[in-house]
């Protein structure tokens, strides 16, 4: 039998979808086969890291996780310009979990003024993620979107549920919507939709799958998201075109498997490399499903995965 | 592609004869083509359906079972490029590597390791199955002396030398285990493949590339060899992923049979770090990997690959569920807040996750809805007031408490009226609708 090398038929691209302004704007997207199928296709854009900044100290955190960012931890200015001078972060994502009503709670005012702050003092591409509360987000989006008014920052999430009022105010103020949907193919696409019909511009939108880590559900992202391109790429579903964005580390951090010690249980190994692992391996999955852009935390996880990004598309 | 039954139907006698167990041929046609009857059911098949029936139902994709006894891992014998397709059928088997130039301390503490690093997960026992024992001194007594002490490690065997001669005396110590051979090149061919037949042992194929590849198993297979192995040779990421991502392709989607067989690779050969040796782990147990060899074991990244291989290989029909009962959490006494959810598994792991990090000690009662969560169980009734109340009797969570406090999910709000009525005395409380609210929800609890 002779051996031919089979190829996917492949009937579209994904959009190419450039983030922030200026010099360091980075563009995302474009891949014209599966990821990193550099043997069928083209991935003309790297997936890229976007750091994780809190604007507030964060509480129970793994000690891992806090420890390179101890000397920062309550001002976020300092610590977004710590991931780029020390860990050359190409992108910044400000959390905004200080709004969230069940704690802190703090108003869309003090909010907004920490985004601008924090876009003020950095030049890469600026990732502004709320706590997925609608009555809040909307209210602390309005706010910030108009404090920032062009500096094309990435605002999200956007559900189904405030769509309309943050969308509004992204296209205002001229900046892109991260379209968050509960891991389903046909809302992630029906939420793109909605918001094309209200005047989301295509190269304004990056898609939020909504993503667990390794042990909590990731088999569930990483399928939706393996549906997602395969309807972008063979089906030509223009409507699921967009790049992905994977908020992980989070997802990541909370779980009780990142903090455990290894005295508490020698099997589990080293307490700090296991959480940077689940941080690593994690991405890498989300990274072969198709995600463009990658929410991370530990500097070691970070350049475990930006090598990895390397070694893929190493010639 | 298999046969439809119909098809199926054509190749049996049509004598309606019964000797299968079921009425009719045309049945036993239809059990035959979705899997449920195995051909030697049918004492009167001829020899030449037989032949042709063999061939049109063998697996794009051949099963090969590493050693013997009830747990040796199969790999292979896989259906689709995407798990949402169908499903991935069999996981990954994971190996450790053991040389013969390590010293005695060392393989005692790697031997050690294969008891150590066994994890209990909803019910299932996580572990690696096989250790990969390699000819690197060139001495093939002290190579033998090796496989003779692994061999009662409990974990499956590949042995691992260019050379026959290795081979041959690692065999000697193991071949009623049945190891994996490797590995057969263009250059040891009838020698390797001899010992292949002789000991009834599954072989890999080594070449560099899957053309190269396909012509060695084409030898391998007429040699008589039955069970292979492929290791296409690459030991780059990038490389890595083509050639995998080619080899499941062609056997899938152009049932190109001499690439049909499942895939080893080396992780520990690719790089010295172990931190993105369990990455490159992490990206062969999603793209298509049979075997995965790691340098050695290491709780903190083993214990990530395992579970990320449950969850990967886990049917996308068939939700992972959790065993139905009262949970401990934070050693819970009777003043403790009591807590139902369902038992799907993910949501008993963020559920009890969320708990942990309150530190408010507590009892979860995890119902048996089938796996399903908590909306879609309620949804197709099987997490109703009517349910849940029966079971929250019948659990004994009365006896342990001196309160009659019951928290049930927010989604759940709607039920807490008549779940006041099926559960007399008892006071229900309306939870959080997310797990992450779970932590500020319970420390406002006083019984």
């Amino acid at each position: 039998m002779a051996f031919e090398i089979p190829k996917t038929a492949y009937s579209g691209k994904i959009k190419e979808i450039t983030l922030g302004k200026g010099e360091k704007a980075v563009t995302v997207g474009g891949e014209s086969s599966y990821p990193f199928y550099l043997f069928e296709g083209e991935m003309p854009h790297l997936p890229r890291i976007a750091m994780e900044v809190y604007d507030a100290p964060p509480e129970e955190w793994a000690e891992a996780a806090l420890e390179p960012f101890a000397d920062v931890v309550s001002d976020p200015v300092a610590w977004a310009n710590k991931c780029i001078k020390d860990y050359g972060a190409e992108m910044i994502c400000l959390q905004l979990a200080s709004t969230d009503p069940n704690g802190l709670d703090r108003g869309a005012d003090e909010a907004a003024e920490v985004v601008k702050r924090v876009s003020e003092a950095i030049d890469v591409p600026l990732i502004v993620l709320g706590t997925a509360n609608h009555d809040k987000d909307t209210e602390v989006f309005r706010k910030v979107a108009e404090v920032c008014h062009g500096k094309n920052l990435i605002l999200g999430p956007v559900e189904e549920g405030d769509y309309k009022q943050i969308g509004a105010a992204a296209i205002g103020y001229q900046h892109t919507v991260v379209a968050a949907s509960p891991i389903d193919i046909n809302l992630g696409k029906q939420l793109n939709i909605l918001l094309g019909n209200l005047g989301v511009s295509d190269d304004m939108l990056v898609m939020d799958p909504t993503v667990s880590g390794i042990g909590y559900g990731i088999e569930y992202a990483y399928s939706v998201m393996e549906r997602m391109r395969m309807a972008a790429l063979t089906q030509q579903d223009d409507k699921l075109q967009f790049p992905i964005i994977c908020n992980i580390a989070r997802e990541t951090w909370k779980a009780k498997e990142a903090k455990i010690s290894e005295a508490e249980d020698p099997k589990m190994g080293d307490a700090k490399k296991r959480g940077i692992l689940l941080e690593a391996m994690s991405a890498t999955v989300l990274l072969l499903a198709g995600a463009d852009v990658l929410i991370m935390r530990h500097p070691e996880a970070i350049k475990l995965v930006r090598e990895m990004i390397a070694e893929l598309t190493a010639s | 592609m298999p046969l439809t039954g119909i098809e199926i139907f054509k190749l049996l006698p049509k004598t309606n004869c019964t000797d299968c167990g079921v009425p009719t041929c045309l049945a036993f046609a239809m059990n035959l083509a979705s899997g449920k009857a195995e051909l030697t059911d049918c004492p009167h098949v001829t020899e030449e359906s037989k032949t042709r029936l063999e061939e049109a139902s063998a697996p794009p994709i051949l099963p090969v079972t590493i050693g013997t006894g009830p747990e040796a891992p199969k790999v292979g014998g896989e259906t689709v490029m995407f798990r949402h397709e169908k499903r991935f059928e069999n996981q990954p088997a994971v190996a450790m590597l053991i040389s013969d130039t390590m010293d005695e301390a060392e393989v005692k503490a790697r031997l050690d390791k294969c008891h150590l690093f066994r994890y209990e997960r909803v019910g299932l026992i996580l572990k690696p199955e096989l250790i990969a024992v390699r000819a690197d001194s060139g001495d093939a007594q002290k190579f033998a002396a090796l496989v003779s002490k692994v061999k009662g490690s409990g974990l499956r065997l590949i042995l691992m030398s260019d050379n026959p001669d290795m081979l041959a005396a690692g065999l000697k110590e193991c071949a009623e285990k049945k190891p994996l051979l490797y590995a057969a090149t263009d250059d040891n061919l009838s020698r390797v493949a001899s010992l292949a037949t002789e000991n009834s042992c599954p072989v890999v194929a080594k070449a560099t590339g899957p053309a190269a590849l396909a012509e060695l198993t084409e030898k391998l297979s007429a040699a008589g060899v039955k069970n292979i192995v492929l290791d296409p040779g690459s030991r780059t990421v990038r490389q890595t992923l083509e050639d995998q991502v080619i080899i499941r392709s062609a056997a899938l989607n152009k049932k190109f049979r001499p690439l049909g067989y499942p895939t080893i690779t080396f992780p520990c050969e690719m790089t010295d770090d172990p931190m993105k040796e369990a990455v490159i782990a992490a990206m062969l147990v999603v793209k298509y990997a049979g075997i995965i060899v790691l340098s050695d074991f290491r709780g903190e990244s083993l214990f990530p690959l395992l579970v990320e291989r449950m969850n990967i290989f886990t049917d996308p029909q068939r939700p992972l569920a959790t065993t139905e009962g009262i949970y401990e959490i934070n050693n819970p006494d009777e003043n403790s807040p009591v807590l139902v959810t369902s038992n799907f598994s993910l949501t008993y792991f963020i559920i009890s996750g969320e708990i942990e990090t309150s530190k408010v000690p507590s009892w979860l009662l995890i119902k048996d809805t089938e796996g399903l969560s908590v909306m879609t169980a309620w949804a197709a009734g099987k997490f109703s007031a009517d349910v849940i109340a029966p079971f929250v009797k019948k659990s004994g969570i009365g006896d342990k408490i001196n309160h009659q406090k019951l928290i049930i999910p927010g989604y759940l709000a709607s039920e807490s009226g008549s779940l006041e009525e099926e559960l007399p005395g008892w006071e229900i409380l309306v939870g959080p609708r997310e797990g992450a609210h779970i932590p500020a929800f319970l420390k406002t609890w006083k019984s």
